[in-house]
C-alpha cells in the first residue's frame, strides 16, 4: 500500500468524522464505554483468575482439577 | 455451601443481566442492517432519490443502535475469566476459537464497511456503497454465527475429547464444532428472529410518523418493506423454531419436558396452549402438574418428533429411564440415578488420576484416564445429589415458551394485516388506534426475543455444558460480594446506555419528522 492510498483512507475517515452531526455524541458514548470497560472494569474488577493466580498451564490444570473435585457435593435444586 | 450458592446465583444473575441487555442491541443491528440494505438496493435499482433519503434515515437509526451496542458483548467474556474460571478452562479452545474468529473476521469486516456506509455517500460509487451496506449486514451475520457456534457447543458438546492431564476438552474436529446441527439451526433461528425485531422496529417508528401526520409517504414505503421483510422473517423463525424443537427433543429432552411442565409423557402427547404450572409439584409425587390446562391434541408429539403417535417423555420418565419406541414397545434409557452413578465414577477416577500423578505412576494414570473416559458422557451428573437436581426451573421455562409463541403468533398476524391494508390502500393504516398498535408492538417483539433466550438458557439448567458441567461447578472460587458490586455497576452502565440510545433515537426521529426525510441529504 503506497503513501497516497494511506492518505486517501486517512482523509476519508477524518472528513467523515468532521462532517458528523449526530455521530459525535455517539463517538463520545463509544469512547466513554471503552474507557470504562477496559480502563476500569477489566483492569480492577475482572482479572482472569487462573492467569493471575498461577504461572503456567500445568498449574492451572491442577487448580481446576482440585476445584472440580472439591465441588462434587455442591449442587442446587431449582424447583424447591 | 451458602457462600457458593450465593456466588453462583449472583454470577448467574450478572450473566443474565449483561446477556439480556446485550440482546437488546444485537437483534436490532441484525434486522435493521438488512432492511437498510434492501432500501438502498431499491434506491440503486430505481435511481429515485426519495429512497436515498429513506435509506439514510433508517441507516442513522441503525448507527445509533450499533454505537450504543458495540462492545457490550465483551463484558460476557470478562465474566468468563473472572466468575466462571472453571468453565473457561474446562471448555478449552473450543469456546475460544469461535469467539476469536468472530473478533478478528467479523468485527473488522463490520468496522470497515460501516465506515463506508456512513462516510462514503459522496466518496464512493453507488455500487460500491451498496456493496458496503450489504457487506456490513453480512459481517453482522458472520459475527452472530460464531457466537452461536460457541453457544450451541454448550447445548450440544461435540467435536472434542476430554484430556484429564490438561483438565480440559480438546477440539478434535473443528468442522463438527462449527457445523454442529444445533449451531446451524440456532444461527438461522436467531438471525431470522432479528429480522422480525428489525421489521417491527421499522413498523413502530413508521406508525409514529403516521400518528404525527409527518412524512406519510416515507412511513408507508417503510411499512411496506418492513411488513414483507417481517412476514418472511417470522415464517422462517417459526420454521427454524420447529427445527429447534426436534433437536431439543433429541438432545435436551428435559428442557422440552420443562417447557411443557410435562411430568408423565404419553404416546400422542398434547401441547399445552394455556395452563398454570403447579409450583408445588415435585418429580415423582401425585400432585396435578398444570392447573386449567387446555391442550392441542397430539401437538407436542408432532412438535418434538413430527409424528402424532410418538411418545414424548416427561420429567418422571426421563428420571426413571423410561421410554416407548415407535412400535409401542417399552424401552429403557439410562436413568438419572445411573447417570449420577456414572458421573461419580468419572469423578472418582479423576481423583485416582490426581493421586497417580502425584505418585508419578504412569500405569495408574492410564487406568484412571480410561475409567474417566468410560463414564465421561455423564461426567456432570456426578455433581448432583439427586435426580431432582437435573430438572430446570419449570415455571419460568413454561411461561417464557408461551410468551415467545403467543407474541410470535401476534407478530405474524400483524405483518399480514399491514400487508393487506397497504395493498387495499385502506384508511385504517392511518387510524390512531392502528398506529398505536404498531408503536406498542416494539415492546412486544423485545419481549418475544428475550423470552426465546430464557427458554434456551434457563431451560438447559442445571447445565452450563449439557451433561458435562453443572453451573455450580463452573464457578470461580471468589466471594459473592465482589460479584454483587459488579452486578450493580453493570446494571447502572447498561441502564444509562439504554437511556442514551432511546433518548438519541427519539431526538433524531422527532427532528427528522419536522423535515422531509426523503429530501434529506
Amino acid at each position: 500500500m503506497n503513501g497516497s492510498m494511506i492518505n486517501k483512507i486517512a482523509n476519508f475517515y477524518i472528513e467523515g468524522f468532521r462532517n458528523m452531526t449526530i455521530g459525535r455524541s455517539l463517538w463520545v458514548i463509544i469512547i466513554l464505554k471503552i474507557v470504562i470497560l477496559f480502563g476500569v472494569l477489566k483492569l480492577f474488577f475482572f482479572p482472569n483468575i487462573l492467569k493471575r493466580d498461577y504461572n503456567n498451564d500445568a498449574e492451572r490444570a491442577d487448580a481446576v482439577r482440585v476445584s472440580l473435585m472439591k465441588h462434587d457435593n455442591k449442587s442446587t435444586n431449582y424447583n424447591n | 455451601m451458602d457462600e457458593l450458592i450465593s456466588t453462583v446465583d449472583w454470577s448467574r444473575a450478572q450473566f443474565a443481566l449483561t446477556a439480556m441487555y446485550h440482546w437488546l442491541f444485537v437483534p436490532l443491528t441484525i434486522g435493521l442492517s438488512i432492511i437498510v440494505a434492501i432500501m438502498e438496493t431499491i434506491y440503486y435499482k430505481t435511481g429515485d432519490d426519495k429512497w436515498k433519503g429513506i435509506t439514510k434515515f433508517w441507516m442513522t437509526l441503525f448507527g445509533i443502535n450499533f454505537a450504543c451496542g458495540v462492545a457490550t458483548g465483551i463484558i460476557l467474556e470478562f465474566e468468563f475469566g473472572t466468575n466462571w474460571s472453571n468453565y473457561s478452562w474446562f471448555v478449552g479452545d473450543i469456546f475460544g476459537a469461535p469467539l476469536a474468529i468472530e473478533g478478528i473476521l467479523a468485527f473488522f469486516m463490520e468496522s470497515t464497511f460501516v465506515a463506508v456506509m456512513f462516510f462514503g455517500w459522496k466518496k464512493v460509487s453507488k455500487g460500491f456503497h451498496l456493496a458496503s451496506t450489504w457487506l456490513t449486514a453480512l459481517g453482522v451475520c458472520i459475527s452472530a454465527f460464531w457466537i452461536l457456534v460457541a453457544n450451541a457447543w454448550m447445548q450440544n458438546p461435540v467435536g472434542m475429547q476430554f484430556d484429564p492431564e490438561q483438565m480440559r476438552n480438546v477440539m478434535d474436529n473443528f468442522w463438527e464444532v462449527a457445523f454442529n446441527s444445533f449451531a446451524l439451526n440456532k444461527f438461522f433461528h436467531t438471525v431470522f428472529s432479528g429480522w422480525v425485531l428489525g421489521a417491527v422496529f421499522v413498523v413502530g417508528v413508521s406508525s409514529w410518523l403516521i400518528l404525527r401526520k409527518s412524512n406519510l409517504e416515507t412511513a408507508k414505503k417503510s411499512l411496506k418493506v418492513s411488513a414483507w421483510f417481517g412476514l418472511i422473517g417470522i415464517i422462517l423463525t417459526m420454521w427454524t423454531g420447529d427445527g429447534s424443537a426436534v433437536q431439543v427433543a433429541k438432545v435436551q429432552p428435559m428442557k422440552l419436558a420443562a417447557m411443557e411442565a410435562l411430568y408423565d409423557g404419553k404416546v400422542g402427547q398434547g401441547l399445552i396452549a394455556i395452563g398454570i404450572p403447579n409450583p408445588d409439584k415435585k418429580p415423582g409425587d401425585n400432585q396435578e402438574a398444570v392447573y386449567g390446562e387446555i391442550s392441542i391434541p397430539y401437538g407436542l408429539s408432532i412438535l418434538a418428533n413430527h409424528n402424532p403417535k410418538s411418545f414424548v417423555p416427561g420429567i418422571n420418565d426421563l428420571i426413571d429411564g423410561f421410554s416407548i419406541d415407535d412400535n409401542g414397545d417399552t424401552i429403557s434409557t439410562v436413568s438419572y440415578a445411573q447417570r449420577i452413578e456414572m458421573g461419580k465414577a468419572a469423578q472418582e477416577a479423576l481423583k485416582e488420576y490426581d493421586e497417580a500423578k502425584m505418585a508419578n505412576d504412569t500405569l495408574a494414570m492410564q487406568l484412571a484416564t480410561a475409567k474417566v473416559m468410560d463414564n465421561f458422557k455423564y461426567f456432570g451428573y456426578g455433581y448432583l445429589q439427586s435426580p431432582d437436581e437435573a430438572v430446570p426451573p419449570v415455571a419460568l421455562t413454561f411461561y417464557a415458551f408461551r410468551v415467545m409463541v403467543f407474541a410470535g403468533s401476534y407478530l405474524l398476524l400483524l405483518f399480514i394485516v399491514i400487508i393487506i391494508l397497504i395493498y387495499r390502500k385502506s384508511p385504517y393504516l392511518e387510524h390512531k388506534w392502528f398506529t398505536w398498535i404498531g408503536i406498542l408492538s416494539i415492546p412486544v417483539v423485545y419481549l418475544c426475543s428475550q423470552s426465546g433466550w430464557i427458554v434456551a438458557e434457563v431451560g438447559r439448567q442445571p447445565w452450563v455444558i449439557q451433561n458435562l458441567m453443572p453451573t455450580t461447578a463452573a464457578i470461580s472460587d471468589i466471594p459473592a460480594s465482589s460479584v454483587q458490586i459488579t452486578f450493580w455497576i453493570f446494571a447502572a452502565i447498561f441502564t444509562l446506555l439504554l437511556a442514551a440510545e432511546v433518548s438519541i433515537m427519539l431526538r433524531y426521529i422527532s427532528k427528522a419528522a419536522k423535515n422531509n426525510i426523503e429530501t434529506t441529504d
